[in-house]
């Protein structure tokens, strides 16, 4: 083989290997999405191609009760934990990147082991708490419990971020004898915000997806959030499990989140290998 | 701030310490309240004989949830607890190789994603998008959109399978015993190798071009190459991954709990925990193996920071 063939054989084989790593990424997703477009005696004939465009499923899916509340259960859910998680963040994270205290390195060490919980350990103690608490059954038991999660991550990567800003910008400030808040405030919440976002978005996909404490804390169809409500369609038996109401229901609560993702790819890959705390 | 002396500047440095407090206090006050007394709790009522329906009159009966020895009183007796369950150290071992598995699976499918999208070619960043997709569907959903692909009937896998002449006939994937943990790996490595993959990716990214042109002019091959230049340079970004996906995959509970409900063959020990917590009436001993899962856990996150000496304060930097 002369050299010319051997560097088109290579580049035919990474085009191969390419393909092969699209196509198994895209492919279920395109698969779901197929299923959905189906209906009656098709649902249960393999195609590979779109054969079907029948938008059945995704009307009873919506007329079958309480999907759409239980959408704006997990907006509202989600919302409100990434909306508390910043508040808390920008301040606690301004703490711990900008200023040199004993301690901090602790303090760090504690809220990077609280991100690595298992949720299950303290599934006991808070549904105990929430019982006491009157919030079983009610969404702020999930806005109370999410935030195991997204307060470390949101201080982690706020942390790590806020570090890498110069210097300079802060000590003009503090000459001109301005006060932490203010400093926070007029300096670092501008060049924060591409940040925030981020671990907002990052934060929002966490609660959005969240099952077992949703599951656990969670009664009623109502109340209940999209994950739980998704993984509790049945039919009568296992062989009448609705597929194509499933599968149309799984598209509505995954079209928005791959959307956002691919908007925001770039950022967050640097907000995930930043943290590089939570999947 | 430099070593600049004088009242002033101790002054302010005293006042700066003070605020930081006051600004970490507030997270640090809702950490303690959703993960440390929550966590307390759960480790108390492994020491008790709570039941779903008597939480609040719990009494103190020591290690029995863990080990005790029933006396029959004819001299005869046995060993009860979670020590002696059988089921529980199935699930202990169903976790164990199912987080081997799945994150060996995901370093190895992770890093050739990531030598693939750190080349330059033409549509790279639609492959990058398109391999987050995954990893952008929520766990429910890829787990029910498995279930269904699986399916031992109209599944497409089998359909697949059959056609291209790899099987002779359909698999029963998630209701076979020998192959319910196959189709838990499928999902969750399919899921999670793009977060692997990101991650090494960075620190790909990382490595400086200029050694790469060194080698190209000293003519060292590509195997070789990778094998002393990429791997030893990216070596540290993966480590970090694996044990972020090792504690993550011990954890273990959405995808076995939707595929695979009551089998002892993928029975996880969060699947085991929450069993005994809310289906069983058997609160106390959910609780005591909540502890020890969070107790092997805890064990790999401190000897991982002290074991990679992670620069936490960020001082060095």
């Amino acid at each position: 083989m002369t050299r010319k063939q051997v560097n088109l054989l290579k580049s035919f084989g990474f085009y191969i290997l390419l393909a092969v790593i699209v196509l198994q990424a895209l492919f279920p997703f395109y698969y779901a999405i197929l299923t959905s477009f189906k209906s009656g005696q098709s649902l249960f004939e393999v195609d590979y191609f779109p054969r079907d465009f029948d938008i059945k499923n995704y009307i009873s899916a919506f007329e079958d009760g309480y999907f759409f509340s239980q959408i704006l259960n997990s907006v509202f859910v989600a919302t409100v934990v990434v909306i508390a998680s910043l508040v808390l963040a920008v301040t606690a994270s301004y703490g711990l990147a900008r200023i040199r205290f004993r301690g901090r390195g602790a303090l760090l060490f504690t809220i990077l082991s609280v991100s690595m919980f298992p949720q299950i350990a303290v599934l006991s103690g808070l549904f105990a708490m929430i019982r006491a608490f009157g919030l079983f059954n009610s969404l702020w038991s999930l806005v109370f419990s999410y935030m195991i999660f997204t307060l470390p991550f949101t201080v982690w990567v706020l942390t790590t971020f806020m570090r890498e800003l110069p210097i300079e910008l802060e000590e003009a400030a503090i000459m001109d004898g301005a006060k932490p808040l203010t400093i926070i405030r007029r300096i670092f919440l501008p060049l924060l915000w591409p940040a925030m976002v981020t671990t907002g978005l990052l934060a929002f996909i966490h609660a959005w997806n969240e099952f077992l404490f949703a599951l656990t804390f969670l009664s009623t169809d109502a109340q209940r959030t999209v994950p739980v409500a998704i993984a509790m369609i049945s039919g009568q038996s296992e062989f009448e499990v609705p597929w194509g109401n499933i599968m149309a229901a799984s598209v509505i609560v995954t079209v928005p989140l791959i959307l956002l993702v691919l908007a925001f790819q770039r950022k967050i890959i640097s907000g995930l290998t930043a943290g590089a705390v939570k999947g | 701030m430099t070593s600049g002396s004088g009242a002033r500047q101790t002054g302010l440095i005293r006042q700066r310490t003070r605020s930081a407090w006051m600004f970490v206090a507030p997270m640090l006050v809702v950490l303690a309240i959703v993960a440390l007394y929550p966590l307390a709790e759960t480790i108390w009522y492994g020491f008790t004989d709570a039941s779903l329906n008597s939480i609040d009159s719990a009494r103190f009966v020591g290690l029995q949830n863990y080990l005790e020895w029933l006396d029959y009183g004819d001299g005869d007796g046995e060993w009860l607890g979670l020590l002696a369950d059988e089921r529980w150290w199935q699930a202990v071992w169903n976790t164990l190789r199912f987080a081997f598995i799945s994150v060996s699976l995901e370093t190895l499918f992770g890093m050739i994603i990531a030598l693939v999208l750190n080349k330059q070619f033409a549509g790279r960043s639609f492959v990058r998008a398109a391999v987050l997709v995954p990893w952008a569907i929520p766990t429910v959903v890829s787990a029910k959109l498995w279930v269904w692909m699986l399916h031992d009937q109209f599944g497409i896998i089998n359909d697949l399978m059959l056609t291209l002449g790899l099987i002779s006939k359909p698999i029963a994937w998630t209701a076979s015993p020998d192959t319910a943990m196959t189709a838990i790996l499928i999902v969750d490595i399919w899921k999670t190798t793009p977060f692997m993959a990101l991650l090494i990716l960075a620190g790909l990214q990382m490595i400086p071009r200029d050694i790469y042109e060194a080698a190209r002019l000293d003519q060292i091959g590509p195997i070789k190459l990778f094998r002393k230049v990429t791997l030893p340079l990216v070596m540290p970004a993966v480590l970090v991954a694996i044990v972020f996906r090792a504690l993550d995959a011990l954890r273990v509970f959405d995808v076995v709990y939707i595929m695979t409900p009551n089998s002892d063959e993928t029975r996880s020990m969060s699947v085991f925990a929450r069993e005994n917590l809310f289906d069983y009436d058997n609160f106390a001993y959910g609780s005591a193996a909540s502890t020890l899962l969070f107790l092997i856990i805890a064990l790999i996150t401190i000897s991982f920071i002290y074991g990679t000496k992670m620069d936490l304060s960020g001082d060095k930097s």
